[in-house]
């Protein structure tokens, strides 16, 4: 049985949580607000508290989460999101402060911000950050209007091109495109990395940035990184780090160090805050000294002990959020780095690390794996032999696993591999847990043999079986319908 | 603390299998000289009990609506959220959950989101929303671009009396993308569409972006500034403070093309400015240019209804540089929040509460106007937030800080955004404030300028 939805529960004229009663003396609204239009019809669901909560608790046992199990989505890092991080947030000293507050009766909130953004700036090796972006493709845009900016200043007028290489996360080019930049693909060589001839054929006077992901989406290490930065450097161009994989590196390796010039980090996946269904998020990022000047305003500044909020920066780009970010997120995340501290962040990567390659040596008999070797955070499959002997695809064996209760891979990512199944399993995850999931994973395998149907058709236990995408398109119903609409 | 569950058997049975002797030789593909040979310089980690006797210190170094009544508004608002709305959204099946790429897994989610986008409809009486942007700055720049594309023009005109913040994260996203943003007049604290030069910006716009209530706590002219923009070619995109629509028409009334806004209002705290939730809603005949996800109801295999992610090539994961938006992560779980306030509240509590709101400000407005030397900076209609000019070389930030330090949070000093008002305060009053708040405010303010004004030093 389907919940319905909360609409059809209504009822005229049931009421939920009410309001209080007005205690001033009435103004009469028709003759303060003379010609203003007033609301007429308002279709919203009339229903009781209780008929709230059961309706949104419902939903929500029709939903996985990592709370719920295991969830080895590629590139989205799912990891435990800590109990401690949520309490912090909810402080009514951080949850119930106004951002135009005076920075003087705001201290804790600033001193955070401002001790976060060190911290992140030391994880990375870069020389400061912000936290204004609320999500990766935010920092990305923000990153690249930095450097179109940088350029400019320096009078490289004609640096308009982005090197994006094939396997990288579609926001890359999209957020290059949202900045009036030119999109130019590099391709990957056949070990995986960025093809270093390419590159060099790639780069020109025109080349504003390479954004490269590292460790990249095959989750491997692009070994060359030093060589690389080098290259793009010496054609006069910038390098961004599309940090979505940064659980790879903790205290392990620094970007910075790497001859990264910019990048983003996902609070939302590095350091546990959760995902929450798509969001909210963290996108903060990180830069080098040159393009300190270009962070957007407000920049929060500490002198002898007092916290600032300094808007008088005249090469900032300018703003990217209504305020400072999404402070609450970083609460979490300063919660998280407190709660680990160095060791306890260098564990992180150590354990994905180690968990990554474990998942890869218990698959690699089963599946192809394109390029099998030490991976970091992440390994990606491919289902090739699969599909051809089988007539089995990628997303069959995803839609397979959820029938004995896990989330599928990332599929069909990165591009370049075929029937990609991107497995990610983060330090979260237990010995036992990855155990259960490769043997599920193994079972899927030998179904693909014995019985492809099963797999083809799945899932079978789930709330809903496959959904018609295309009639969702053709027969588009995006809200429900009222009376006279 | 530590989250990574591993026995020391766990590890040793794991790195054999892996066939190395150390997790060390895993980092192998890394340059010696590019890894980090010392430990990362943060603070040394802390116990949960210890770390949250710290962050509770931090916390506590922030006045708050828990220490301070407020009346400080200008897009982000001290309302009420039901415990309802903290119930639901702590539940870790929503909280812990990715974005619902696999339909079968993620029907609770999908389908708040399509109730998410229904309620958004209802309540701007548009037709299609999306499951929401980063804030309200963000939905008015990703607008602005949309109609960029929509009209192929590469000007856009916008009112001077939109959110500072806002104003300036469009015009950032403008210029960066390459195209011009012209601001219209104003008059009286209202947007004025009269003059040539704006007529003639107009003309050539890609689309008008204006606010109501704007920044001031003023009313603007809807039905007129959006026939102004359609008469010209060009879009309307109007931000809206949800919370109002309780009590004034929805733009979809007066034929808006895109109303976008912040959701803050709706349950969500003030939590310093974020996270937030930007709502984005317009005509169905922007569906293909149209920024962030769309969830659509269609049926499975065996005819059930169910939710799904829909209209995804304009996506960047698929189409990647052609995208619409670069949208990926968005606000979710705000958007849930959203969704439960309106439904605890009903339709009859949210006309209740705007109500709440504009009669508390129009009495604190009567109460503040009725001391000596203040005077209304407009004439205009307002909501429920207002600004008020104080006798010449009054200081307002001084003001504010005396305030402050007998708690009370008096407003917004206005003079850092507009010079022209040096003496402007900024004033919102929602349905948390009682009477006796008001009260308060007025005689304080009173007191302090008879008491500590310009002519008693």
């Amino acid at each position: 049985m389907g919940e319905p939805l909360i609409i059809d529960k209504g009822r005229t004229g049931r009421r939920g949580v009410l309001m209080p009663a007005c205690d001033v003396p009435r103004t009469s609204v028709q003759e303060a607000l003379p010609g203003v239009a007033l609301r007429g019809r308002l279709p919203l669901p009339e229903v009781s508290e209780l008929d709230t909560i059961r309706h949104f608790t419902r939903l929500s046992q029709r939903n996985h989460a990592i709370d719920l199990g295991f969830y080895p989505l590629g590139s989205c890092t799912m990891k435990y999101n800590p109990r401690a991080n949520e309490r912090a947030a909810r402080l009514p000293g951080f949850a119930g402060i106004h951002p135009m507050q005076p920075a003087a009766s705001v201290q804790g909130a600033l001193q955070l911000l401002f001790d976060l953004q060190s911290w992140l700036a030391e994880i990375s090796g870069m020389d400061a950050a912000t936290v204004q972006p609320a999500a990766g493709a935010h920092g990305e845009l923000l990153s690249l209007m930095m450097v179109h900016d940088y350029h400019r200043q320096r009078g490289d007028m004609q640096r308009d091109v982005v090197l994006i290489p094939d396997s990288a996360h579609g926001t890359n080019p999209a957020s290059a495109a949202r900045c009036g930049l030119r999109v130019q693909p590099v391709p990957s060589g056949p070990d995986g990395l960025t093809d270093m001839a390419a590159l060099n054929r790639a780069l020109s006077d025109r080349t504003a940035a390479l954004m490269l992901t590292n460790p990249n989406t095959l989750g491997l290490f692009e070994t060359n990184i030093g060589e690389i930065c080098d290259l793009v450097h010496g054609a006069g161009g910038l390098v961004y780090c599309d940090g979505a994989n940064m659980n790879a590196l903790l205290g392990v390796a620094r970007p910075g160090d790497m001859g990264f010039d910019v990048m983003h980090f996902n609070l939302h996946k590095t350091f546990s805050t959760p995902h929450g269904g798509g969001g909210p998020g963290c996108g903060a990022i990180g830069v080098k000294a040159m393009l300190e000047p270009f962070l957007p305003v407000p920049v929060v500044t500490c002198i002898d002990g007092v916290y600032a909020l300094d808007v008088d920066r005249p090469h900032s780009v300018g703003q990217v959020h209504s305020f400072y970010g999404a402070f609450l997120i970083a609460v979490r995340a300063y919660n998280y780095i407190r709660s680990l501290g160095p060791d306890g962040l260098r564990e992180v990567a150590e354990y994905a690390v180690l968990n990554a390659n474990y998942v890869r040596s218990r698959l690699r008999s089963a599946f192809d794996i394109p390029h099998d070797r030490t991976c970091m955070h992440e390994v990606v499959l491919s289902a090739a032999r699969q599909k051809s002997r089988n007539g089995v695809r990628a997303m069959d064996i995803s839609k397979r696993l959820m029938d004995y209760g896990f989330h599928p891979p990332t599929n069909y990512f990165p591009l370049i591999v075929p029937e990609a199944l991107m497995i990610e399993p983060t330090e979260s995850e237990s010995k036992e847990t990855l155990d259960a999931f490769c043997d599920a994973m193994l079972e899927i395998a030998r179904d693909c043999e014995a019985t492809p149907d099963i797999v083809r058709s799945a899932p079978h236990g789930t709330v809903v079986s496959r959904l018609d995408e295309t009639a969702a398109v053709k027969r588009l119903d995006v809200r429900w319908e009222t009376k006279s609409g | 603390m530590s989250y990574t569950p591993h026995t020391d058997a766990d590890r040793a049975a794991m790195l054999a299998a892996v066939g190395v002797g150390s997790v060390t030789e895993l980092f192998e593909p890394i340059d010696p000289a590019l890894r980090l040979n010392r430990p990362l310089n943060v603070p040394a980690a802390l116990d949960e009990a210890s770390l949250a006797r710290e962050m509770a210190a931090l916390a506590g170094r922030n006045a708050s609506s828990s220490t301070h009544v407020s009346f400080l508004g200008a897009g982000i608002y001290d309302h009420f959220s039901p415990a309802v709305v903290d119930a639901i959204i702590s539940r870790g099946e929503f909280l812990t959950s990715y974005t619902p790429y696999q339909p079968e897994m993620s029907q609770g989610m999908l389908q708040a989101v399509y109730e998410y986008q229904s309620l958004v409809c209802a309540l701007t009486g548009m037709e299609l929303a999306n499951a929401s942007m980063y804030d309200a700055a963000t939905a008015i720049a990703e607008a602005a671009l949309m109609a960029v594309e929509a009209t192929g023009r590469k000007t856009v005109v916008v009112s001077p009396l939109l959110h500072p913040h806002y104003l300036r994260v469009l015009a950032t996203y403008v210029r960066t993308a390459g195209y011009t943003l012209v601001c219209t007049a104003e008059s009286d604290l209202r947007t004025s569409l009269v003059d040539p030069a704006t007529r003639e910006a107009l003309s050539g716009a890609a689309c008008l972006v204006l606010q109501s209530p704007n920044f001031m706590g003023i009313i603007e002219d809807l039905p007129e500034a959006i026939r102004c923009a359609r008469d010209s070619g060009a879009l309307s995109v109007v931000s809206v403070d949800p919370v109002s629509l309780g009590l004034l028409a929805p733009p979809g009334d007066f034929g808006a093309d895109v109303v976008v806004g912040e959701g803050q209002g709706l349950g969500l705290a003030q939590g310093f400015g974020g996270p937030l939730l930007g709502f984005f809603a317009c005509r169905l005949e922007h569906q293909r240019r149209f920024p962030g996800r769309i969830v659509g109801a269609t049926v499975d295999s065996e005819g059930r209804r169910g939710y799904t992610m829909t209209l995804r090539t304009r996506e960047q994961d698929i189409r990647r540089e052609r995208a619409t938006s670069n949208i990926c992560t968005n606000e979710a779980l705000c958007a849930l929040a959203a969704s439960v306030h309106l439904c605890a509240i009903g339709p009859q509590g949210l006309r209740e509460m705007a109500d709440l709101c504009f009669q508390k400000a129009h009495y604190a407005h009567r109460m503040l106007c009725a001391i000596p030397g203040i005077r209304p900076a407009s004439l205009s209609p307002f909501f429920d937030e207002f600004a008020l000019l104080l006798p010449d070389g009054a200081d307002v930030v001084d003001l504010i800080d005396t305030l402050l330090n007998d708690g009370v949070i008096a407003g917004l000093a206005l003079a850092p955004y507009r010079p022209d008002l040096p003496t402007g305060l900024l004033i919102a009053v929602t349905e948390n404030r009682t009477r006796q708040d008001i009260d308060q405010l007025a005689s304080a303010v009173a007191e302090y300028l008879t008491g500590r004004g310009p002519t008693h030093g």
